[in-house]
């Protein structure tokens, strides 16, 4: 299968039962998403995947072929943090940090379908990924410091 | 020019020493992406394990056929408790005296006992193997309610116990019965119950709940056969114990174990104890040569690692008839599965549940607990609390509200009529516990003005007289005191060896600093906290100090991080470390300005001279002196060792207050306000803390409300994936308001008591008082939990009260 992941073209042969998340993290040493339910429910696993959120502990690596795979570690351009993860560390966003890839990729393409949600919006639109040490109070914060960030004009 | 000196609110700002909510240290890494977690960990030659599990509560092991696992290419080898006997690894000791199987022998115990592990080329062929192993059993009775387990015909649960009359904690009484211990003065306790002009009892069931961190447990075992020597990289949050563990299990001597700890996704005391699947990977290593990784799956981790509570509770209170509390009596059946595996201070089998007469003045007490087996997971761990405080914490909070509501007294006021008062610190309880410090008043009218109590009691008040209101409204309020900082090794060990922790600190010539921990955080932010008090000890900023924690190899050693024992003990050790180095550097800096070191006032980084502002040593200054040219007869470097063994616990507390609103017609309820107040002490890292409170209370939120682990009369769990069991997301959590005072103890070296676990022992009850309070004037005085939408619509429907 042939894949561009983070902007760089991967050219793998997979086994057909090879989960994404297995795909990445073992083929590619992409260890940024986790594994923390494999059962769709938890979000640990979240990429993004040609402009849409994924669980990728659901789906098969195969799925991809031909696609773009975004992943937590290519949020960051040259160097410079993307608004969201920039809001997860200003407002305090994580403890552990072990949901917090899946959290930043689900803020990253939430904030594209929604660039200005109300704190509700928020709760419902990133519902799929789960935290345990949190309480989300400061993901909708930092969620919040991002999409403003977001909206900010950028600089000449 | 010389650029003006800052002044010392300047450089005090500059250091961001304690009391700054400095941003993490840590994060760094987790946003990009770069934690190194357990399952992140990869070696060169690598293998998977995998676990064969029991699919039944009960049974005799007839046969295993492992030839069609290991003839399926890329398989190892397959292991029993037959291969792990010569070695005599097939039972371990558990951390509270008893033994535990590592892999089933002759009979399983618990549904999803490890019987069998496969060890292969990757995790798929490692699945298929488990799938291919036959194994035959013979189905035995299957007892799951601790009652029954004590009835005189009940199976005997642990035949490996057979006939032993002796536990570790004591008689045995029964076959299934581990231990009972008790604690308080029974004669005095039964006469204030005598002499009593009012009495209430309730009983009450704390139901199992599984702390379900997001990461699941797993290891990756690496043993050396040329140089004798094993690493694993474990969730632990007690590296050291392992490693003195797997010492005395393996043979292998203790500095040539490695244990590493490296990020942890979460503890919440399910990563304290030591589960068959860290021995199997280990012995699977030394077995094959080669390292093993084993990472348990989600429906494995809640199905048979450390569940929590399972407490059924009988309470009896007796006061006078204005409500001063006289007298506290507790029965406690404690269901601990089929192995006593959870971690608790070896000389005390319940934990630290005799905290159960809480905030108040009960001049008689008496707690009995009796611990049981049944055909369930290992359970009994302190779940985000300090050993059974979070079931003590419950039992009194719903005593005191039963009793008001049989008085017909305001739950504040009965509340304020008991509290041990401001000028009784340091008080002793009934229970032999020294608190060291409190002031319960001041918190309580705190939190009643900022809600304006009266006015919620109103607007219930009309709810109530209102037939047609959709909605109950409960408001419950809570005030409890946590005990923290276990411990003294005076009274607490794990295995033998004292509740101590450790900290090493080395101050660099250029005057940066490196601090190593005993403890391990799991997200609690020690790299930042830990670093901003050396910052404000001696004056270093917090930007330059690293701390490392979590590998014994290069770590001092220490009995880790649960029960809120991180700022309590380790917070002590890095202060009383950092004071040895404060010490010498006096001495340098006096030699330097030539003066007596009497002669010298300390202000935020420097050693001055008395009365002469012109003349100080900085301590980066003094750093550099203490390599280049330390005083004569003075031994270079600046670093110290600090073993901090606490005189007492801490006793941090807080006063909680929510409001309900149930609705009539779907029995859901809506946390319309939650008001948690903590006094922790001297507060680091406002922020950390803060963060800290919104988990626990989401995590007390989850239990209360939804947390549920159902077995059918099989022994089957009926809820092990997230699907079922109830982890809150973004849109069930409520919005938490948090608030605090400040009350140093008075026996820690910075006056920092903990405070992570408080927001959990402290909001289950909480809730529970809420709901019941929407019942209480149709006569309820307690419920169950979980409340959930089922449970509570089945509430209205027997109240006539379902619209
Ligand atoms: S691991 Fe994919 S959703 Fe939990
Ligand atoms: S930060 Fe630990 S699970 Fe979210």
């Amino acid at each position: 299968m042939t894949v561009n992941v983070n902007g760089k073209a991967e050219e793998k042969a997979v086994e057909p039962r090879t989960l994404l998340i297995h795909f990445l993290r073992e083929e590619l040493n992409l260890t940024g998403a986790h594994i923390g339910c494999e059962t769709s429910h938890c979000g640990a696993c979240t990429v993004d995947i040609d402009g849409q959120s994924v669980k990728s502990c659901t789906h098969l690596a195969v799925q991809c072929d031909g696609g773009e795979v975004l992943t937590v570690e290519g949020l960051a351009n040259k160097g410079v943090l993307h608004a969201v993860q920039e809001g997860f560390y200003k407002e305090h966003g994580l403890q552990c940090g072990f949901c917090t890839p899946g959290m930043l990729m689900r803020a990253y393409r939430f904030l594209q379908e929604n660039p200005n949600p109300s704190e509700e919006e928020i709760r419902h639109g990133m519902a799929g990924n789960l935290c345990r040490c949190t309480g989300y109070q400061n993901i909708v914060k930092a969620v919040q410091y991002a999409a403003k960030k977001l909206q900010e004009p950028v600089a000449a | 020019m010389n650029a003006p000196v800052p002044n010392a609110e300047a450089r005090e700002l500059a250091l961001a020493g304690m009391g700054a909510s400095r941003l993490r240290k840590e994060d760094a890494r987790f946003i990009q992406g770069k934690g190194n977690y357990v399952d992140d960990i990869k070696m060169a030659g690598m293998l998977h394990m995998d676990i064969v599990r029991s699919p039944i509560a009960h049974g005799r092991i007839v046969k295993i056929n492992k030839e069609a696992a290991l003839a399926i290419p890329g398989v190892h080898a397959v292991l029993t408790a037959d291969d792990l006997k010569p070695l005599k690894l097939h039972w371990m000791p558990t951390l509270a005296g008893d033994v535990a199987a590592v892999l089933a022998d002759q009979k399983v115990h618990f549904q999803m006992q490890e019987v069998a592990i496969v060890i292969a080329d990757d995790r798929y062929i490692a699945a298929d193997a488990v799938e291919a192993v036959e194994v035959e059993y013979e189905e035995l009775p299957v007892v799951l309610d601790p009652y029954a387990a004590l009835a005189p015909d009940a199976p005997v649960l642990r035949e490996d116990l057979a006939g032993k009359t002796e536990g570790a904690h004591g008689k045995r009484e029964h076959h299934n019965h581990i231990f009972t211990w008790d604690a308080g003065d029974k004669s005095a306790a039964d006469a204030a119950f005598d002499n009593a002009e009012v009495k209430v009892s309730q009983h009450m069931h704390y139901p199992r709940v599984h702390p379900c961190p997001l990461e699941t447990c797993g290891c990756v075992a690496s043993f050396d056969p040329i140089k004798g020597e094993l690493t694993t990289f474990i969730t632990s949050q007690a590296p050291h114990v392992v490693r003195t563990v797997v010492s005395m299990l393996s043979g292998i001597p203790e500095s040539k174990v490695r244990i590493v700890s490296p990020d942890i996704g979460g503890g919440f005391g399910n990563k304290v104890g030591i589960y068959p699947g860290y021995v199997c990977a280990i012995v699977a290593s030394i077995v094959l040569g080669r390292p093993v990784k084993w990472v348990e799956d989600r429906i494995e981790n809640i199905s048979s690692t450390a569940f929590a509570r399972d407490y059924h509770m009988d309470g009896e209170i007796a006061a006078t008839a204005d409500g001063k509390i006289t007298g506290l009596r507790v029965n406690v059946v404690a269901d601990h599965g089929a192995f006593d595996a959870c971690a608790d201070p070896t000389k005390f089998p319940a934990g630290l549940f005799h905290i159960c007469s809480g905030s108040y003045d009960i001049p008689a007490a008496y707690a009995s607990v009796k611990g049981v087996y049944t055909n369930k997971a290992p359970g009994g761990v302190a779940y985000r609390c300090s050993f059974r405080v979070t079931e003590a914490v419950y039992l009194v909070e719903r005593m005191v509200d039963v009793l008001a509501q049989k008085l017909g007294m305001d739950k504040a006021e009965i509340r304020e009529k008991n509290f041990i008062k401001k000028e009784q610190f340091p008080y002793t309880s009934a229970f032999g516990f020294e608190y060291d410090s409190g002031d319960y008043h001041t918190a309580l009218k705190k939190v009643l003005d900022a809600v304006d109590y009266p006015a919620l009691r109103a607007e219930q008040a009309a709810k109530r007289a209102d037939p047609n209101s959709p909605t109950l409204m409960g408001i419950g309020l809570v005030t409890f005191t946590e005990v923290v900082g276990a411990g003294p090794s005076k009274i607490c060990d794990i295995l033998g060896v004292g509740m101590f922790d450790s900290c090493e600190i080395r101050i660099h010539p250029t005057g940066s600093a490196l601090a190593r921990m005993g403890t391990i955080t799991q997200g609690q932010g020690h790299q930042t906290t830990y670093a901003q008090i050396i910052a404000t000890e001696l004056g270093i900023p917090s930007e330059v100090i690293q701390v490392e924690e979590g590998d014994t190899s290069t770590a001092p050693y220490g009995l880790g991080t649960y029960g809120s024992r991180s700022t309590p003990v380790a917070g002590a050790a890095i202060a009383m470390a950092a004071r040895k180095i404060h010490a010498k550097a006096r001495k340098i800096a006096a030699h330097m300005l030539e003066v007596n070191e009497n002669d010298l006032d300390w202000e935020v980084d420097r050693f001055k001279v008395k009365g002469d502002d012109s003349k100080f040593k900085t301590m980066t200054e003094v750093a550099w002196q203490a390599y280049h040219q330390a005083p004569p007869g003075m031994e270079p470097g600046l670093e110290a060792v600090h073993y901090y063994d606490p005189p007492n616990f801490t006793f941090p507390f807080g006063i909680y207050l929510c409001v309900v609103d149930i609705d009539r017609g779907t029995g859901e309820t809506k946390i319309r306000r939650f008001y948690a107040l903590d006094d922790c002490g001297t507060r680091i890292n406002p922020m950390i803390i803060e963060g800290q409170i919104h988990g626990g209370l989401t995590e007390g939120f989850a239990v209360a409300m939804g947390q549920q682990m159902p077995f059918d009369a099989q022994g089957n769990l009926l809820g092990n994936t997230l699907m079922d069991y109830f982890l809150p997301t973004f849109v069930e959590t409520p919005h938490w308001e948090t608030d605090h005072t400040v009350t140093p103890s008075p026996h820690h070296p910075i006056g920092a008591k903990g405070v992570a676990e408080s927001p959990h022992v402290g909001s289950i009850p909480t809730f529970t008082s809420a709901m019941v309070d929407a019942f209480a004037h149709l006569g309820m005085t307690h419920m169950d939990m979980p409340h959930n939408a089922f449970r509570v619509w089945k509430q209205l429907k027997a109240h006539g009260m379902n619209l």
